[in-house]
């Protein structure tokens, strides 16, 4: 197919139902509305479903409705908006039904504003709602790459019957670059889910339930999730090395920050500084066994982010006892850094190696 | 001879009721299963349970269920009927669910027309976080958050929420029976079975409310709880069909 130049939210939406995604259930919040009325233009066209649903909570429970009898799904959101769904993404979780959910973050917190923000970081890797489970998270930083991440997370959702987050901001979504699309999947070639509720018919009938009433049972049940993340934490983690090869000192940024933060390592490049970046393109499972082995030979990580200091939680987790020194840069609240602000800050840092 | 009073194929057999005895929630769903029996449906029936005394329904049933957070069923149940129409798809909930949490839930999917059916429990009292005041509790009625008697002030007045979706053009069905007599039990079967076929027509949303005794949390023994179905419930739930549009989406289908 050839190129088509599309906005980073309308790419998503046609990204999916190339997926074979036939649901999709959404209530409008900004900075991601043109997702759920291109899912309104196309998705009925396509021989699927789309709704718009009274309440964040409501579409959430549809995605599990549509999950729960086989049917590939996806709920789109923003950062209030994803908090009213997170009692749905702990069930998702629990009942181990795959879903694709999608955080355009804004600034926070409460209503804050529409600006690109990196604030929902926590929420989305360490679960979100109550209970104990993750989700994994896609963090993608191009329109072409929203297209092959969209395909990726319901891949993922299927393979390891988990919900599946893909966070971007209003930059991602409002932005359009050159695409190409992959080929449509047709849903009925997809593997089967033997799992799915479709009506016992002529064999025996089944159930999911979420209530684990027994102690020793919602233990078992807790291991069980903690052992596919860990799978997941070895085949499925992501992320983009640039200008590693000789770099003696690295920046860690994802998503719109990670664009900006190329920007910077650009103009340091020029002023000879010796500076990488490491793209952390899955945020959980996290890309911690590459910032270990680089932590052998360079000793400074620079984090930069849209937020006050979440993912740098992550890089500190991974390289605890690397004796290196991790330094943190971010701008809250929907505030935009420029390549020349990153540039600066990591000539601050690079000069007291 | 033939035995009448078979057990309903789609009743697990062997298993022990959890409910208190009593209850009025093993009544309605044998009335399920029945009616599912009869119209057969079981083989693609999928039920959604509520959190609540019924969250362990699939216990009982013997096809295909899935439990829901809190107030969520009939979302479920849209998403589940939209993306696969074949199945035949039930709500079952009881009052705080339906009518309190599940309130926006309740009323969008009525009216959107969802193709769903919904068995709605009204026992007048949170079951089974033992015995608090739900949006049905009447006046007066003593419970374990209006421990001097539900106070209309105070505590608002008993919520009508059947009466409420029947006005919309997208219910076809709605019907609100008891199970505190063997006619009223009757009555239910029948309701339950015109709110099956309702949705096998694909006429929209059918609902029946089914007010049922809760001996343990209204503190009486089970004669005196059916009593007070019959004497106290009623005057507040009348009992009767509160819509019946299906001639009117005949038409409209065609």
């Amino acid at each position: 197919m050839d190129k088509v130049f599309i906005s980073g939210n309308h790419c998503i939406a046609e990204a999916a139902i190339r997926a074979g995604c036939r649901c999709y259930f959404g209530y409008p919040i900004t900075p991601q509305n043109e997702l759920g009325e291109y899912m309104a233009a196309h998705m009925r066209r396509a021989g699927g479903v789309f709704l718009q649903s009274e309440s964040e909570t409501a579409a959430i429970n549809m995605v599990i409705g549509a999950a729960s009898v086989g049917t590939r799904v996806m709920t789109s959101s923003s950062s209030p908006g994803v908090s009213l769904k997170q009692e749905g993404l702990s069930f998702l979780a629990g009942f181990e039904f795959p879903a694709v959910i999608v955080n355009m973050m804004r600034g926070g917190p409460g209503l804050g504003n529409i600006a690109p923000a990196q604030g929902d970081y926590f929420q989305s890797t360490r679960g979100g709602g109550h209970g104990d489970y993750r989700t994994p998270v896609l963090a993608p930083a191009s329109v072409q790459e929203l297209a092959d991440l969209t395909v990726k997370a319901f891949a993922l959702a299927d393979a390891y019957r988990t919900p599946v987050m893909l966070v971007g901001d209003g930059m991602m979504g409002q932005m359009k670059e050159p695409v190409t699309f992959p080929e449509p999947i047709d849903p009925e070639t997809l593997p089967a889910k033997p799992w799915a509720l479709k009506g016992r018919g002529d064999g025996p009938s089944r159930y999911q339930a979420s209530l684990i009433l027994d102690g020793l049972e919602m233990e078992r049940h807790n291991w069980k999730l903690v052992r596919k993340y860990k799978v997941l934490a070895e085949q499925e983690t992501m992320y983009e090395s640039y200008m590693m090869d000789d770099a003696e000192f690295v920046v860690v940024a994802y998503g719109t920050t990670a664009r900006i933060a190329k920007g910077a390592i650009k103009r340091a490049r020029k002023d000879g500084l010796k500076v990488g970046l490491i793209r952390p393109i899955t945020l959980f499972p996290f890309p911690d066994k590459v910032l270990r082995e680089l932590a052998r030979s360079i000793r400074h990580f620079l984090v930069f982010e849209m937020s006050t200091g979440q993912m740098v939680e992550d890089v500190r987790l991974a390289l605890e006892n690397c004796g290196v020194e991790i330094n943190f840069h971010g701008r809250p609240g929907g505030v935009i850094p420029t390549p020349v602000e990153f540039s600066r800050v990591i000539h601050r840092y690079y000069r007291r190696m | 001879m033939e035995l009448l009073n078979k057990w309903p194929k789609y009743y697990k057999k062997d298993v022990i009721s959890h409910y208190c005895p009593g209850c009025g929630h093993g009544i309605v769903h044998r009335l399920v299963a029945e009616v599912l029996e009869e119209l057969d449906l079981g083989r693609k029936a999928y039920l959604v349970c509520p959190a609540g005394c019924a969250v362990l329904a699939y216990h009982y049933f013997d096809f295909d269920v899935i439990e829901s957070a809190h107030g969520r069923g009939t979302a479920i149940a849209t998403g589940a009927k939209r993306a696969r129409p074949e199945l035949f798809v039930i709500s079952y909930q009881g009052d705080g669910d339906l009518s309190a949490i599940g309130t926006a839930e309740t009323i969008h999917s009525a009216n959107r027309g969802e193709n769903i059916c919904v068995i709605f429990i009204n026992n007048a009292v949170y079951g089974m976080t033992g015995g608090q005041m739900a949006p049905t509790s009447v006046i007066g009625q003593s419970t374990m958050t209006s421990p001097e008697g539900r106070n209309p002030e105070v505590d608002g007045y008993p919520l009508h929420i059947t009466d409420v979706v029947a006005s919309f053009p997208g219910v076809a069905y709605a019907e609100r029976t008891s199970v505190a007599t063997p006619a009223g039990i009757r009555k239910t079967r029948k309701a339950i079975r015109q709110a099956f076929e309702t949705q096998v027509e694909g006429l929209g949303y059918s609902i029946v409310e089914v007010l049922s005794p809760c001996p343990t949390n209204w503190k009486m023994d089970p004669v005196t709880a059916c009593r007070w179905v019959e004497e106290e419930m009623v005057k507040e739930y009348k009992p009767g069909v509160l819509t019946d549009k299906r001639e009117e989406k005949r038409k409209e289908k065609g």
